[in-house]
């Protein structure tokens, strides 16, 4: 069975160590902070400014100048701190931030990314997904494996505008997890009850897969 | 201290000078930390051809968005234009130019520009549309993109507290882009919440030193929310 959101999130906490300091990009990624295991403490970086976002407020907490990078209310965690915008993208690409994950249209082989713009479509503009991506160790990419008419969005090539190149190592999907490197998706899980076969067929680019890939533990 | 006193008390004082075509930098991050007073000033004052560089462009009637119902401003360059509809019409009808930033670029374009920077080298962007154009230099194997700061005519900025020396504090996550561009403008314009008195500041607390700013208002802020996102109630 393909893994749901939520799995896909609690997949991705998995990868978290204690004392990480993690951004979370808007959608399934948010997710992930609802699911960050037993004995590990990450500190969520929004990058409007704020390293220690805590969970939203309570109605009497609401304050117009606390807000994440999706620009909604949220309160700050005890020990957090707030900087200038300058700062914050110091932090992300000057390699400070341990862990980011972010959504994407399109991975391929080389690890180039497209995430942002769709011609033809209207553009709302890249955020800080092109600094994120330029800058943070470990980057995490979650989304579906394909499409909703069924294409694949790992591929050879990126067809759409890219967000960064060369830069994404390690993709979950509700199929599989898998690692960018030398110039090939390597399957190292899939989802529970999703043959080999299933992840081959749904993923355009290169695969190597080994004769026994262990299925995900949740 | 006269000399030194950047304390004004109308928005005609404030940003006297601003004229057609000038280019200004804008504090805030979506309607969080926007110098709410200035900017329905540049309305009232109804100056055309601005270039606007501030990482968002408001919403539909708040905020600089205000600024596109009498097509004031030419171009804006930002990192994220979404949830704003007039926007949207003026550029796909072409009757405004945007000039889409990276996030860290726009805040270290800023900041450079501020610290007499010219230019800097980013990874950020290379190989993509952005990097399209610009000087690519190796630095220990990896690429970079040449990138060039951005000084404004103006700064329009918005703290939490400033005293009559210029000296500003700002106020949660409501910093933001705001001290960048307080460095960042030829005259740079603070619209406060409150006005204290030199030595009512510690020191070392804070965030923009008043050489960087060149006047003081006090403003009255709406303060509106974008995204009110609150906890579930527990069932």
């Amino acid at each position: 069975m393909a893994l749901t959101r939520d799995q896909i999130a609690m997949r991705v906490a998995q990868e978290f160590q204690d004392g990480s300091y993690v951004n979370l990009g808007i959608g399934i990624p948010t997710l992930a902070a609802n699911y960050v295991p037993e004995g590990i403490e990450v500190m969520l970086q929004s990058e409007n400014g704020l390293l220690g976002m805590g969970r939203y407020p309570d109605e009497d907490e609401v304050d117009a100048d606390m807000i994440n990078a999706g620009k909604e209310t949220v309160t700050a965690i005890t020990g957090a701190s707030i900087f200038s915008s300058a700062d914050s993208f110091a932090m992300i690409r000057g390699g400070h931030v341990d862990f980011t994950v972010l959504g994407a249209f399109e991975v391929d082989v080389n690890g180039n990314i497209a995430s942002w713009m769709i011609p033809g479509k209207l553009i709302k503009g890249m955020g800080g997904a092109m600094d994120l991506v330029a800058g943070a160790k470990n980057i995490i990419v979650t989304m579906t494996h394909a499409d909703k008419h069924g294409n694949s969005k790992l591929l050879g090539e990126c067809t759409l505008p890219l967000t960064g190149v060369n830069c994404i190592t390690r993709i979950i999907t509700d199929l599989a997890v898998l690692e960018v490197a030398d110039g090939a998706f390597h399957l190292t899980e899939r989802a529970p009850g999703v043959s080999v076969d299933e992840i081959r067929e749904k993923t355009a680019g290169k695969l190597i897969a080994a004769d026994d890939v262990p299925e995900m533990q949740f | 201290m006269s000399g030194f006193d950047k304390v004004v008390t109308s928005y005609e004082a404030a940003l006297e000078g601003l004229s057609d075509n000038m280019t200004v930098v804008a504090g805030g991050f979506g309607l969080c930390g926007i110098p709410e007073g200035l900017i329905a000033q540049i309305k009232k004052v109804g100056v055309t051809g601005l270039t606007i560089v501030s990482n968002n462009c408001g919403v539909d009637g708040f905020g600089l968005g205000i600024l596109l119902e009498d097509r004031q401003v030419k171009k804006m360059i930002s990192s994220y234009v979404g949830e704003n509809a007039l926007f949207e019409k003026q550029l796909l009808d072409g009757e405004l130019e945007v000039e889409l930033t990276p996030q860290g670029t726009l805040a270290e374009k800023l900041r450079a520009g501020g610290a007499g920077i010219p230019a800097f080298y980013t990874a950020t962007g290379y190989g993509t549309p952005v990097g399209e154009g610009k000087e690519v230099k190796e630095f220990n194997g990896r690429p970079y993109i040449l990138e060039e700061s951005i000084v404004g005519d103006f700064a329009i900025v918005k703290a939490w507290k400033a005293d009559r020396y210029g000296n500003c504090v700002y106020r949660h996550t409501a910093q933001n882009f705001n001290p960048m561009a307080a460095t960042a403008g030829k005259i740079t314009v603070v619209e406060v919440e409150e006005i204290v008195e030199p030595g009512e500041l510690e020191p070392s607390q804070i965030h923009t030193p008043g050489i960087f700013v060149n006047r003081v208002i006090k403003g009255t802020f709406e303060k509106r929310i974008e995204r009110r996102v609150t906890a579930k109630k527990e069932a």
